[in-house]
């Protein structure tokens, strides 16, 4: 068990810097994610609380001890990654043993723990076979018991659901996250999908580029965006965006066709400011009757069964615009839908720094 | 591309048997001469059915050898020689084994450097620098003894080049997930790296002992002790007899007994020669 604290950490490769400074301090027994498009970092992040690379600048400490300059081995951390990195020439008892053996434990206290871990993971039949003879989704498992088996004060997985199926994909994530509660050790996971992300963390660092958008719950992160990039990456269909520019009186978000939409605040300081606006397409329903506040030209319709994602053009403009609609309508092409949106679910943001604009 | 035209089948099936019979002929004129007495091979025309001496002759060659050639019983010299062949073979892959793991996985000055004077080893093979290597084994005071016989060839750029190779396949992720289990950098190389070049060993042990086995001119220069004589250079001692015509039953005896070590390591070792050169899975 141990709290992780990350404290002004840079990384730069020769000339390039990839981390441009983070600070976090990830509590004990916390189940925190990272995650942000491919090449953001979030990897060479992971590593470096790993051990496996170094610390350009700043510090990391994992419980009391500053690891900078310790070894992955003495950091009393476990890795998960992303292709399992099994010893292929080693059954799978051997792979989870090799670990504790180095670390000279008696041989019968290596066969309880493995026992139980594989008890736990139920891979108790595999123990002999090689992981060659495993499949994608047992091979997962064994990498986890190779984790959980060292029984460290830290977990740190690397996309290690990738490599997997759709299906067998949900499954795991499901059962990583049971285990972790279980288990209650402290766990930094790294993804680059926002599914995964919302799912199992309890709280989230959304990175771009090297930089820190956002730290929060899932579900800050979903109702309150730091930056248009946060609003843009969590959320499936992705957050519409729309050009507009702030009324007089900073009570309306004027759009270029004309149409106006009620804000959540009063934003009389970004008068006249050209902003970003941000809705999610869940949050605009069709106005049944009450005063119609803006509407969508439709243009194809999508049917997922349990929701219709009826993709078009915003209000008088022809800016593009998804709305998802609860359950199975009947809507036709060019047909023009009403529509209503509560204004605190609207969102404003600085076209130029991407920042979130609050009154 | 198959085809199944009886012509086709005729063709190639002419074409092998008259590559086989190339190769096997010689063998079996070797075979033959072994079998028979001294007087018979003098004798024009040579036979080329077996006769009844194959025991009589083995004994002979292994045990007692030519005495009138000077040279020691076979039996002997192919203990040298399996002693020679066994020491090159292996130690050259020790220290290929060895140098690649250092410059694959270790940073160190000049590095590049080491990695382009192994390389040039390629160009100086034993025969290029035959006397600065007798000058120095000879000040060592090797001369007729296995060291001597083996250390000289033992340097090998060549199988350094292929564990390179194959070391770079193996995926840094299992060198991180040994440096995470607390492996250090020797615990890794044997635990790790050396069983997952098993097959790759073992390719390169055929190729080697065969090598070694057959070296001649390094071991007619550094023995003059007929005790360190080995098996192929000394069939060439046993042609130069002087004073007599040469023994065929006898040196016929010698090459076969030659050869049957290297078929021996091949015909044992094939399955994982074969894997060693072929596989690329890690
Ligand atoms: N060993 C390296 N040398 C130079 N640049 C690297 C190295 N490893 C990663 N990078 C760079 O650092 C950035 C972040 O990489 P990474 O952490 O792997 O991203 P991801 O978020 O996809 O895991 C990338 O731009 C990558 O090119
Ligand atoms: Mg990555």
């Amino acid at each position: 068990m141990a709290e992780i604290h990350l404290n002004k950490v840079h990384k730069s490769y020769g000339a390039d810097e990839v981390l441009h400074g983070v600070d976090w301090h990830i509590r004990d027994g916390e189940f925190v994610v990272i995650v942000g498009p491919s090449g953001c970092g979030k990897s060479t992040l992971l590593r470096m609380i790993a051990g496996l690379e170094g610390i350009s600048q700043g510090e990391i400490s994992i419980g009391e001890r500053v690891v900078n300059d310790l070894e992955p081995a003495e950091r009393d951390i476990a890795m998960v990654f992303q292709n399992y990195a099994l010893y292929p020439h080693m059954s799978v008892y051997n792979n989870m043993a090799y670990g504790l053996k180095i670390k000279g434990i008696a041989k019968d206290e290596i066969e309880k723990r493995v026992n139980r871990t594989a008890e736990i993971l139920e891979i108790r039949d595999y123990l002999k076979r090689s992981p060659r003879q495993l499949s994608g989704g047992q091979r997962q498992r064994v990498a986890m018991g190779r984790a959980i088996v060292r029984e460290p004060s830290v977990f740190l997985f690397d996309e290690p659901l990738s490599n997997l199926d759709a299906k067998l994909r949900v499954q795991m994530r499901l059962e990583i996250k049971k285990l972790q509660e279980r288990l209650g050790i402290t766990s930094v996971y790294v993804t680059h999908d926002q599914v995964e992300a919302m799912t199992l963390g309890h709280r989230l660092m959304v990175l771009n580029g090297g930089y820190v958008e956002q730290l929060g719950t899932p579900i800050e992160l979903y109702e309150r965006p730091a930056t248009a990039f946060v609003a843009g990456f969590i959320g499936s269909p992705s957050m519409n965006f729309l050009d507009a520019k702030i009324s007089e009186d900073g009570k309306k978000a004027v759009f270029p066709g004309g149409d106006a939409l009620d804000l959540p605040g009063d934003l009389a300081k970004h008068a006249n400011h050209r902003v970003t606006v941000g809705m999610r397409p869940e949050h605009l329903q069709v106005d049944e009757g009450k005063s119609e506040t803006t509407s969508q030209t439709v243009q194809v319709v999508e049917h997922l069964g349990a929701d219709t994602l009826v993709h078009g053009t915003f209000g008088s403009g022809n800016s593009d615009l998804i709305v998802r609609l609860k359950g199975i309508r009947t809507i036709g092409k060019g047909e023009v839908l009403p529509l209503a949106i509560d204004p605190r679910n609207i969102h404003v943001f600085d076209p130029d720094s991407g920042k979130r604009l609050d009154s | 591309m198959v085809e199944h035209r009886p012509i086709v089948t005729f063709v190639s099936h002419l074409v092998l048997i008259f590559g086989v019979a190339i190769i096997a002929f010689p063998i079996w004129i070797t075979f033959v001469a072994s079998t028979h007495e001294a007087a018979r091979m003098v004798q024009i025309p040579l036979p080329l059915l077996p006769g009844d001496q194959f025991f009589k002759n083995l004994e002979l060659t292994l045990f007692k050898g030519l005495e009138g050639a000077g040279a020691p019983p076979v039996g002997f010299m192919m203990v040298n020689s399996l002693v020679m062949a066994l020491m090159i073979a292996v130690g050259k892959i020790a220290i290929s084994l060895i140098s690649a793991f250092a410059i694959v996985y270790f940073k160190f000055p000049f590095r590049m450097g080491f990695f382009w004077m192994i390389f040039i080893t390629l160009m100086l093979p034993v025969e290029v620098r035959i006397l600065p290597t007798f000058e120095v084994v000879a000040n060592l005071g090797m001369l007729n003894t296995y060291w001597g016989l083996s250390i000289p060839l033992i340097a090998s750029a060549t199988a350094t080049f292929m564990f390179r190779q194959v070391f770079l396949t193996i995926p840094d992720e299992l060198l991180e997930a040994a440096r995470i289990d607390g492996a250090g950098p020797m615990r890794f190389f044997v635990d790790i790296l050396i069983p997952l070049s098993r097959t790759n060993i073992a390719a390169l042990f055929v190729i080697l002992f065969i090598y070694g086995w057959n070296q001649y001119l390094w071991p007619l220069l550094v023995t003059t002790d007929q005790s360190m004589y080995t098996v192929v250079m000394g069939i060439k001692q046993m042609l130069e007899a002087a004073e007599q015509s040469p023994d065929w039953h006898q040196i016929m005896m010698t090459s076969l007994l030659a050869m049957l070590p290297p078929v021996f390591v091949v015909v044992f070792m094939q399955r994982l020669f074969v894997r060693g050169l072929t596989e690329t899975e890690k």
